[in-house]
């Protein structure tokens, strides 16, 4: 039983090369790029859902009619029209400030 | 200290040796990756505050008066912030040229 344990915890820790028991640096930063798309994700649909609400929704009824719904699919669109357009000006702007530089 | 200039500061060198300690790669990654950051964060605000200002009541698709009061928007914005990074850089120097001459 104690030569089983150890030969595991051997074989973990113990065997050399370049992994070892070490973590991998190129593992972590893909996982953390993918946390960092969905906390992207997540604001954008925040953002979109407050400012469509707003545009889309008088006075709250007992349900969504039709006509809410339409809107607030058009709404979502438009919103990701905008983030785009936003995004690209956003980057013109800073390679012009670079070329300035 | 602080590189890239522009509307992105990316962290002081210290604190990106703190989060990646020794490893370079790593180090090299949480700055791009902050400086992209900084990017989005930017845009998802823009994005918010020019749809007030740029959006009526939305159609079938942007149009381009739409368009264009977003893109103008971008670029005031950013001249707000820099407006506002230069007055205030002036208003310190003078202050603290003031204050030197009065401390003794």
């Amino acid at each position: 039983m104690e030569s089983g344990f150890g030969s595991d915890f051997g074989s973990d820790f113990g065997s050399g090369g370049s992994g070892g028991g070490k973590l991998d640096p190129g593992l972590i930063m893909e996982q953390v790029k993918v946390q960092i798309a969905v906390a992207n994700a997540q604001e954008l649909l925040q953002r979109m859902t407050d400012k469509c609400f707003r545009k889309c929704i008088g006075k709250p009824g007992g349900s969504l009619d039709n006509a809410e719904q339409k809107c607030i699919a058009m709404c979502m669109d438009r919103y990701m029209d905008s983030w785009n357009t936003v995004s690209r000006a956003y980057n013109s702007r800073l390679q012009r400030e670079r070329a300035n530089m | 200290r602080s590189r890239g200039g522009g509307a992105g500061r990316v962290m002081d060198a210290p604190s990106a040796a703190g989060l990646g300690g020794a490893d370079p790669q790593l180090q090299r990654f949480i700055e791009v990756e902050t400086q992209k950051q900084r990017f989005q964060q930017l845009v998802h605000q823009m994005t918010e505050l020019c749809w007030e200002k740029c959006m009526d009541k939305p159609g079938p698709k942007l149009d381009s008066r739409a368009e264009t009061c977003f893109v103008n928007c971008v670029e005031r914005f950013i001249d707000t912030s820099q407006f506002i990074l230069n007055r205030l850089e002036q208003t310190q120097k003078s202050k603290s040229a003031f204050s030197e001459s009065l401390s003794d």
